[in-house]
């Protein structure tokens, strides 16, 4: 595909612990397009924390151990130890993060002013390329530049729809809610002006009025700038209302891909089916997925679903391959619950 | 079911006081201003509002945790409101408190059995065998294999930690349960389990809930009423489908469309609820919704809103029953 922006082929990763190597990502495969917001969706320690923060090259480096597969992005290497130079060009600037927690990102010791300019005068789209020539703390932060950051941080304010800016900018972060910091959170992000920003559950903290109004303005910015979204979340509710697709991801592979309405109209993989039942107003009422994630130390091979599938058999030990269900809708899954076929010749087409 | 209430709260009211250098006072939050409600046997109580709408102050005053400002709370006929720590340790056997988190609420350093075995020690007197036996007992009816007993918190899933949660409250047979968040950090998939346990739980040992959630979907299939908060303030109460399917205050209208529907129509692109609860130190005079209300008249800044009842529910409105949420622009739902 030429117009993939991000994609990670087979990535296969894990941590060295006390209990030995913990394999969190098992050929994990993504791909997103320029502007399109994609949904990663999964229960809680299925990887897709890991998987953002791989993209983002923020896993601890002594621990983590990557078995194979590449990350892609916009023709770099993110993995690639040689392309160094060009990576930390991408990251923090092309590449951003919301995190999930308001309340923890900031720095309470400075005010929300200084933390935004301090971004600015490493990360702004008006700052050259490259390492400066300074020693870090003396690199200047030239007037002209200081000033024109200033107008795109009130214009930005302005945007996410923070009231007063100017005041705002003088406060410490415990003076404002949740819901503003939020805000402020994805004006940083938007800042740099990147090409993708990584939102990890970026509205688990909020309430239900303040997350309709984050999500919208998420939304609504990505739209209009063409920035592209990799929202991981596991409320199905949210991803619904904003992505174009969903990736959904179990014990560290991901299971299904599809466009939106294809997912929760046709949920394909049984893992998929299930999370689906599982919601509240779904009318099921409470199903819930019997069973327990497998454990990363000795995940059982294959498909990791298979401990909690009734539909698992002796198929399931070896990791089915990539099905198409529909237009641009990829199952792995030995027994799906809808019609497949194999997903290569349409692959071919495509290279 | 009886119709005669076990918890009656009326007029309750907690402050709490900003105070400044020299402890000289300069102002006050208003945490619950003129709470009332009744909460009969066997019933499960839904309490739904934003964060620092004052749920959980109300939960943690009805424990005894906070002591009220004014206002009474009687538990079966007696006054608990303002009691002496040993006589509200003698009524905190028959209503329990379970715990937003309740891996933060269990000791890492003790054995789950040891954690479960401390409420039998301070309020009975049965002997050790007894106890370890009734430990056992409970773990298997809250879902949990008995070996349980002897792993520390952290060997065990935050879905397990949530049955051990619920486990210490059943230890002392109690009456009422007030459940803070039961649900919130849960995936979808843990979260039914675990509702279909406390309805379970209710079912065997006879149980009223109080249910503070913000997560409207969860309360609509749990509870049979519901009380909805703003700002300190009940403004709404009624029953679960009553008020779910016609709710008449403007901020249950907008609280129940905020929340995202599969297949339904997209919520954030019409949602019209704009900005955030005011500053609940600092309350304009008149109703406390007035600021994000679409339907705000010159009245709502002047009065506050007396409770009326409308159809089942009662609602603290200026105009209940006559506003109605603004209707979305019709959109293409997407097809199947």
């Amino acid at each position: 595909m030429t117009d993939a922006l991000l994609t990670v082929e087979g990535l296969s990763l894990g941590f060295r612990g006390d209990g030995g190597f913990a394999h969190i990502l098992d050929g994990a495969n993504m791909t997103m397009k320029r502007g399109e917001i994609m949904g990663l969706v999964g229960e809680s320690g299925c990887g897709k924390t890991t998987l953002a923060s791989a993209i983002l090259g923020v896993l601890p480096r002594h621990a983590l151990e990557i078995r194979g597969g590449r990350i892609r992005f916009d023709g770099i290497d993110m993995l690639d130890a040689a392309q160094g130079a060009q990576q930390q060009a991408v990251r923090g600037r092309r590449v951003t993060f919301i995190p999930q927690d308001p309340f923890t990102s900031l720095n309470p010791v400075f005010t929300i002013g200084q933390q935004i300019e301090e971004l600015m005068k490493w990360k702004s789209p008006r700052r050259p390329v490259g390492p400066s020539r300074a020693p870090t703390l003396l690199t200047p932060y030239p007037r002209a530049r200081r000033k024109a950051d200033r107008e795109k941080i009130m214009e930005m304010l302005n945007l996410v729809q923070l009231p007063r800016p100017e005041q705002l900018l003088k406060k410490y972060p415990h003076e404002v809610s949740g819901g503003q910091r939020q805000r402020l959170m994805i004006a940083m992000a938007l800042l740099p002006e990147p090409d993708l920003i990584i939102a990890d559950e970026p509205t688990t903290a909020l309430d239900v009025t303040i997350q309709a109004q984050i999500l919208g303005l998420l939304r609504n910015l990505a739209n209009d700038r063409g920035v592209a979204v990799m929202l991981t979340t596991h409320d199905l509710g949210s991803a619904y209302e904003i992505c174009d697709r969903i990736t959904v991801m179990y014990a560290g592979q991901d299971v299904e891909a599809a466009p939106v309405a294809e997912f929760f109209n046709r949920p394909t993989h049984p893992y998929t089916a299930k999370l689906l039942a599982s919601l509240p107003e779904g009318g099921g009422g409470m199903t819930g997925i019997p069973g327990e994630l497998p454990s990363f130390y000795a995940p059982p091979p294959g498909c990791r679903f298979q401990t909690r599938c009734d539909r698992a058999t002796e198929a399931c030990r070896t990791r089915p391959a990539p099905d198409l269900a529909g237009p641009a809708h990829v199952v792995r899954c030995a027994h799906p619950l809808f019609q497949t076929t194999p997903a290569t010749p349409l692959k071919e087409v495509q290279a | 079911m009886t119709d005669a209430p076990i918890l009656t709260v009326s007029d309750l009211t907690v402050r709490f006081p900003i105070r400044g250098p020299f402890a000289r006072k300069l102002g006050e939050i208003k945490a619950l201003d003129g709470v009332g409600f009744d909460l009969a046997q066997g019933e499960i109580l839904g309490l739904v509002g934003e964060s620092g709408c004052g749920k959980s102050t109300l939960g943690k005053t009805l424990m005894g945790i906070q002591a009220p400002t004014s206002g009474s709370i009687t538990f079966e006929g007696k006054e608990i409101a303002g009691r002496t720590p040993r006589e509200a340790r003698a009524l905190r056997r028959r209503l329990q408190y379970a715990y937003q988190d309740p891996g933060a609420s269990l000791d890492p350093r003790w054995k789950i059995g040891k954690s479960l075995e401390e409420p039998l020690i301070i309020h009975t007197d049965l002997p050790r065998k007894e106890r370890l036996a009734k430990v056992r007992e409970i773990l298997t009816s809250v879902g949990l294999p008995a070996g349980h007993a002897d792993l520390f918190p952290h060997e065990i899933s935050g879905g397990q930690q949530r049955r051990v949660g619920l486990a210490r409250i059943l230890m002392l047979n109690p009456e009422v349960v007030i459940l803070d968040e039961p649900t919130a950090g849960l995936d979808v998939s843990v979260q039914a389990t675990v509702l279909r346990l406390f309805r379970d739980l209710r079912e065997t040992f006879d149980l009223t809930y109080i249910f503070i959630s913000h997560d409207l979907s969860v309360v609509r299939l749990m509870c049979h009423r519901v009380a909805v908060m703003y700002l300190g303030r009940i403004v709404e109460v009624g029953p679960v489908e009553e008020l779910m399917d016609s709710p008449k205050h403007p901020y249950t209208q907008s609280l129940l469309a905020a929340i995202p529907k599969v297949n339904g129509p997209r919520v954030t692109e019409n949602f019209w609820l704009e900005g955030e609860p005011a500053d609940a130190s600092n309350l304009p005079p008149g109703c406390r919704f007035q600021g994000r209300c679409p339907h705000v008249k010159p009245i709502c800044r002047q009065e506050d809103p007396a409770d009326r009842t409308v159809g089942a529910q009662t609602v603290a409105c200026h105009f209940a029953g006559e506003v109605f949420p603004p209707v979305p622009t019709p959109k293409e739902s997407t097809p199947a």
